[in-house]
């Protein structure tokens, strides 16, 4: 099972604001997303995005996946982004108003392009899609599908309610569609999901519950505004201890059932079957990520030796 | 390049600097900044190499500066010059 790369933390860094640039080797988040889009004013789209390029060019110790925001790839700016920003080596492009796969596939076009004129390997920069509109969510499932370099779908609600002409509420019942369809395409294709930004950054409660909310529907990780939200993400998606020590007895029933030859077993009650072997491996698979066991699980744990 | 009207970049923000170029027969560096009697001598090291990159021999640059750091010099140097119709 290929190592698990934990985004469960995704911060909005703006990227024409020095002071906030240059704190982010400090930021204890998984990865960066330099905003050249809308945090950015029009006036000074140019600048930007030469600050951010001489900003990565210094920042040679790299402590977390960087992405860049660029500006939609229908905008005029969108291209003089990539020539500036790519030369200073993002991790990857976040791709804002990716209503369809053909969005996506012309980005990708794009970055092999500069991957040959820098010299990089194919495939070298990464593409998180935005889904942001209803057009982008009714098509999610075969944007999901649309590039090699996708790391996952990440869904933007601020932008989904605007495009829905609806208030975008605490409660968040008015997102829910949206977000099963974001997370059945990024799911059926095996790639991550990653929810939306929570606004107020004085709600911490609030964002609490938000986060459990979308860690239990399948969202692998949270967008943020502000790194006081950083603790509480990671706090929510942490393996609990207890799930951990359930998934290792988990592992251990089904291998001792294999011995017996048979592929179900009962443990303290409960039917223990392939399926729920599944989701202890990715219990533990996601334990190893955050440093918690050092067990590796390959498929024949999960599946058995033909 | 050649410096062909008034250009402005940057920011008054902390850690930021305000960068102004225009024409001159000349080039003139006016420094401005919270930091200046420590820093002076390294700003302006790095304008100097930034002009000297872009082929710039002539000019009236003048920075108010909020420490920022050398990578914030370049990019509103260069941002200024782009806009003063140069590169």
């Amino acid at each position: 099972m290929a190592e698990l790369k934990l985004r469960r933390s995704l911060l909005y860094v703006p990227g024409n604001m020095p002071s906030m640039l240059q704190n982010i080797p400090l930021f204890n988040c998984d990865a960066i997303q330099i905003d050249l889009e809308d945090a950015v004013p029009y006036s000074e789209k140019d600048a930007a995005r030469i600050l951010v390029r001489r900003f990565l060019e210094g920042y040679k110790d790299r402590n977390k996946e960087i992405l860049v925001r660029i500006n939609g790839l229908d905008t005029k700016w969108a291209l003089d982004d990539l020539k500036t920003v790519l030369p200073a080596l993002p991790d990857g492009i976040r791709l804002p108003k990716a209503d369809s796969p053909e969005v996506v596939e012309r980005l990708d076009t794009l970055l092999t392009e500069y991957e040959e004129e820098l010299g990089l390997p194919i495939g070298h920069f990464r593409i998180l899609p935005s889904i942001e509109t209803a057009e982008g969510v009714i098509n999610a499932v075969q944007t999901a599908r649309s590039s090699p370099r996708l790391i996952g779908l990440a869904f933007g609600a601020e932008d989904y309610t605007a495009t829905m002409e609806i208030e975008r509420t605490k409660s968040g019942e008015e997102l829910f569609n949206a977000r099963m369809n974001v997370l059945w395409g990024a799911k059926a294709a095996g790639i991550q999901a990653i929810d939306s930004i929570f606004a107020d950054v004085n709600d911490m409660e609030a964002l609490r519950k938000e986060t459990e909310l979308i860690k239990r529907l399948g969202f692998t990780g949270k967008c943020m505004v502000n790194p006081r939200q950083i603790d509480i993400i990671h706090d929510v998606f942490a393996p609990k201890q207890a799930e951990v020590d359930y998934a290792l007895e988990v592992m251990d029933a089904i291998k001792r059932a294999r011995e017996m030859g048979t592929g179900v077993i009962s443990l303290k009650g409960k039917m223990i079957d392939r399926p729920v072997v599944v989701r202890a491996a990715r219990v533990l698979n996601t334990a190893r990520a955050h440093g918690m066991v050092d067990v590796v699980i390959n498929e024949e744990d999960i599946y058995g030796a033909e | 390049m050649k410096i062909v009207k008034k250009g402005q970049a940057g920011t008054m923000q902390s850690s930021d600097l305000m960068v102004t170029v225009e024409p001159a027969d000349e080039l003139v560096i006016d420094i401005q900044s919270t930091v200046k009697k420590q820093f002076e001598h390294l700003i302006r090291a790095k304008l100097e190499e930034v002009l000297a990159r872009c082929g710039v021999t002539a000019g009236k640059i003048g920075i108010s500066d909020r420490g920022a750091l050398d990578y914030a010099i370049e990019a509103r140097l260069e941002a200024a010059l782009q806009r003063a119709g140069g590169e």
